[in-house]
């Protein structure tokens, strides 16, 4: 055997698609592949061509070109090209040109087709698209998280106590002592006509220790009247094949601690923060309960302290994007309320109704490590500012500044409830609202980039979702305020991509650095917000509105999904180069480098900004500009 | 006398005249066949990269032990057509030899007389423009065990790429007075040429790598210094 050419085969085996080969696959191939020498600036394939090889570059580099003369891709050393031609009736539909002095490998198509069939792996990597193989690796990457696993059926503990509507207050205490809870279903029976049917039980109400307290004791209600009058009437319920997480979240949310389990609605159980404790000892839950039992500001910035260590111990969980992001967005969350109860506390309760509004990621349950703080105030119409704007201008200055004490920074851009700008009646939020909608001008768009994205934490949390409705209905039928919308999503681009230690741009220059957010997720959420304006859906997470843009059959099929796999790879990249930043003591960031990068992640990097770079060409298209 | 340079003598005439007076088939056989075409355009040569390793740097006195040929064009080179031998020497082999391209004793045992695969390498040679880096390796050993064995001269014309690059490199007036003002020489060793052409760095000394190496330092030259329109004539010697 001539195995001569030891240096060819090692050099493959170590780049992918090669490395799946077995040593003498790899010899083989390296006694029977041709070799080719290309100037800096020379043709290799022109479009249209005939192609019969399948094409690694042993040193130097390629570009690749779209058929309108775009660049498409720069490639260097190890990487692969021209299996689109052989896949496609043997023609370049991508033409290549060395840019620099470059030595390539030809593999004949009778082998290249020979490892296709007998390599599942080396097929996997050459026939599908690029967008196919991020899909597997956000897959690979949410294998078994200790936090996405487990489902909410698996904590109940007992059959649930409960007591029927009928009953009375004292009852319902002398059943809850007995049975040692600390809270009761209440339900409407009805009973079967004939007796071969169950009694229907449905859910009417929840009971719990604290509403005894303040609902019947502190209020001196007599103890004999109906459990009906003090029971949380339709409370919110979770299905048994929820996510523990998501059970979590639902509960921080609302803020209540128990919350009835379902199947197929028929309660079957109870949970209370207490059991999802015991779950996930070290989880944000915990951050949460301890943030509101602080009494002052100095305290929780304390707290503010384990912020950063429970987001590394979600990371090392394996935790996915949406759920670091919604878990960091409700401990913002918790802060904000915590200070804003204080701050009531201190300053009296307000003078009018108000809601409290947070924006931009915390809003959309997206935050990470670094943000600062974007939050604005909806008050009610029976606002006077002669009698009342001294009120809100100190509450919202009591909050920014804790805000800021508890590693949630002012925001540079004045967006915060402390510039009299953003404290409006909810009529003038309407109003406001409706002007950027209707003449989108670039400083509307750029704050409806920003305000678009709210919800209420604290008050009337309800105007918020009212405000976001109004949004999203004014939105969806307005062609010029989408196609404004769109335009303005094309602003950042994606890099080009990773090459030998740089980021490539698209005009042509050289980077040491990529800002993840600013190049990566940000647009992105620009561009799913677009899509999900269009389709109605007033949703909040970017996750969450790719679910309704999905369901809307907007988008060609499988692109959704593919957004949504560019969202959560970006994103986790984002997260675990933060929380690189936090184990190595630097102060976390979102620049990565591409030099630290492995070459699986730079190629799963490249394809997510592949995937961006068609959606944000799909958006020029899907909602055209016309001057109208 | 194998101190011969093509570029001056014509080798249409040189070769009817050795084909004549040839005493063994074998080397008749290689100057019949050797039918090479100094007007030929480089993108239509068929080229073929040629590499020894030997027991020692005398030919003289050494041997060649191992040979690597690998066939190529000015556009692909085919590795698929390449070719090894391994040869044993009629001398035993010097253990610093060893160090130097790896080939052992043990390897050796089994390994052919180099008369026995002789008319296999012509066959290859004579049917292709012949190209080496440092032509005095592989011209002066075939030359001197070919003579010593069968008593024949086997000469025939070469593309060295070394002396391409010293042309360019050091014979150039830039790099002329560069030296005049103190300036180290380029180097032309196979590594460092291929090195200002962008080529990757091979582990060398292994008669197929080396002529691989070599074919790709070819082309690299032809796609940087030559235009079309030159004929293999004006590259050989």
């Amino acid at each position: 055997m001539e195995a001569e050419h030891y240096e060819i085969a090692e050099f493959l085996g170590r780049y992918p698609p090669f490395d799946a080969l077995p040593q003498a696959r790899l010899e083989q191939l390296a006694t029977r592949l041709e070799v080719g020498y290309y100037r800096s600036g020379n043709d290799i394939y022109k479009f249209g061509d005939e192609i019969h090889d399948f094409c690694v570059i042993r040193s130097g580099a390629v570009e690749i070109y779209r058929r309108n003369g775009k660049l498409y891709n720069r490639l260097s050393q190890g990487d692969v090209f021209g299996q689109l031609g052989l896949l496609m009736a043997n023609r370049v539909r991508l033409p290549a040109r060395a840019m620099e002095d470059s030595l390539i490998y030809f593999i004949p198509e009778a082998l290249f087709y020979e490892l296709c069939d007998e390599y599942e792996a080396f097929a996997y990597f050459v026939e599908i698209d690029e967008q196919r193989r991020l899909k597997k690796t956000v897959e690979e990457q949410q294998q078994e998280s200790p936090l996405s696993g487990a489902r909410v059926g698996s904590l109940i503990a007992r059959n649930p106590v409960w007591i029927s509507v009928d009953a009375s207050i004292r009852q319902a205490a002398t059943l809850m002592t007995e049975e040692g809870v600390s809270s009761l279903l209440v339900v409407s029976e009805q009973y079967p006509i004939d007796d071969s049917e169950e009694v229907h039980r449905s859910l009417a109400g929840i009971l719990t220790d604290r509403d005894l307290r303040t609902r019947v004791v502190s209020q001196g209600v007599d103890i004999e009247s109906s459990v009906v009058e003090v029971m949380t009437k339709s409370p919110i319920t979770i299905d048994k094949d929820t996510y523990v997480f998501e059970a979590m979240l639902t509960m921080l949310r609302c803020n209540i601690h128990h919350l009835p389990v379902t199947s197929q609605t028929r309660p079957i159980g109870v949970i209370a923060i207490s059991d999802i404790v015991r779950f996930e000892s070290k989880s944000s839950l915990y951050i949460v309960s301890l943030i509101h039992r602080q009494q002052t500001v100095e305290e929780l910035a304390l707290v503010a302290k384990d912020v950063t260590s429970c987001f590394v111990r979600m990371v090392q969980d394996n935790a996915s994007a949406s759920m670091i992001g919604s878990a960091m967005s409700v401990i913002g969350r918790s802060f904000m309320q915590r200070l804003l109860e204080l701050g009531e506390e201190r300053l009296g309760p307000p003078p009018v109704p108000y809601c409290f509004l947070s924006l931009g990621s915390m809003a959309r349950d997206e935050q990470l490590l670094i943000t600062d703080q974007d939050n604005a105030m909806a008050l009610s119409d029976d606002y006077n500012p002669a009698q009342h704007n001294a009120y809100f201008a100190e509450l919202a200055q009591f909050v920014s500044d804790g805000l800021d004490k508890c590693g949630y920074p002012y925001c540079t851009g004045q967006i915060m409830a402390t510039n009299p700008k953003w404290r409006k009646t909810v009529t003038q939020w309407r109003d406001c609202f409706a002007q950027w909608i209707d003449v989108p001008d670039p400083e509307s768009l750029l704050n409806s980039s920003i305000f678009f994205d709210l919800e209420g934490v604290w008050g009337k949390t309800e105007w918020a979702d009212e405000l976001s409705q109004f949004i999203v209905d004014r939105a969806k039928n307005n062609p010029i305020f989408l196609a404004s919308m769109a335009r303005n999503a094309l602003l950042r681009t994606p890099p080009l991509g990773f090459f030998k230690g740089f980021v490539m741009e698209r005009d042509g220059e050289h980077r040491r650095t990529i800002n993840l957010k600013r190049r990566g997720t940000a647009p992105l959420v620009d561009l799913i917000r677009v899509h999900a304006f269009a389709v109605g859906s007033a949703a909040r997470s970017s996750f969450e509105r790719l679910e309704a843009v999905m369901k809307a059959n907007l988008l060609p099929e499988g692109r959704a999904r593919e957004l949504r796999d560019a969202m959560e790879y970006l994103t986790m990249v984002r997260i675990s180069h933060q929380a690189e930043d936090v184990d190595e003591g630097h102060a976390p960031d979102n620049n990565i480098e591409p030099d630290k990068l492995t070459d699986a992640e730079r190629r799963n990097l490249k394809e997510a900004f592949q995937v961006l770079s068609n959606g944000q060409r799909f958006l020029k298209f899907k909602y055209p500009y016309k001057r109208s | 006398m194998c101190d011969i340079d093509f570029s001056s003598v014509d080798w249409e005439s040189f070769r009817s005249a050795q084909e004549a007076s040839a005493q063994h088939d074998t080397v008749r056989r290689f100057y019949q066949a050797c039918k090479l075409d100094p007007n030929q355009p480089i993108k239509k040569a068929s080229f073929v990269a040629l590499d020894f390793e030997t027991t020692g740097l005398t030919p003289e006195v050494h041997e060649i032990i191992s040979v690597g040929m690998v066939p190529f064009t000015a556009g692909r080179i085919q590795l698929n057509d390449s070719r090894s031998w391994l040869v044993k020497p009629r001398k035993q082999l010097a253990d610093d030899s060893v160090l130097i391209h790896g080939i052992t004793h043990a390897d050796l045992e089994q390994a052919p007389d180099l008369m026995e695969v002789l008319d296999d390498i012509l066959a290859v040679l004579a049917s292709k423009v012949v190209v080496v880096h440092f032509k005095y390796i592989e011209r002066d050993f075939l030359y001197h065990q070919v003579q010593q064995r069968l008593g024949d001269e086997l000469l025939f014309p070469l593309i060295d790429t070394m002396a391409i690059e010293a042309f360019f490199h050091r014979q150039q007036i830039g790099a002329k007075l560069k030296r005049l003002l103190g300036g180290k020489p380029v180097s032309i060793r196979l590594a460092d040429s291929r090195g200002r052409y962008g080529l990757p760095r091979y582990p060398l000394h292994s008669a197929m790598t080396d002529a691989l190496a070599t074919a790709e330092l070819l082309q690299a030259q032809l796609r940087h210094h030559y235009d079309d329109s030159r004929v293999i004539g004006d590259l050989w010697e």
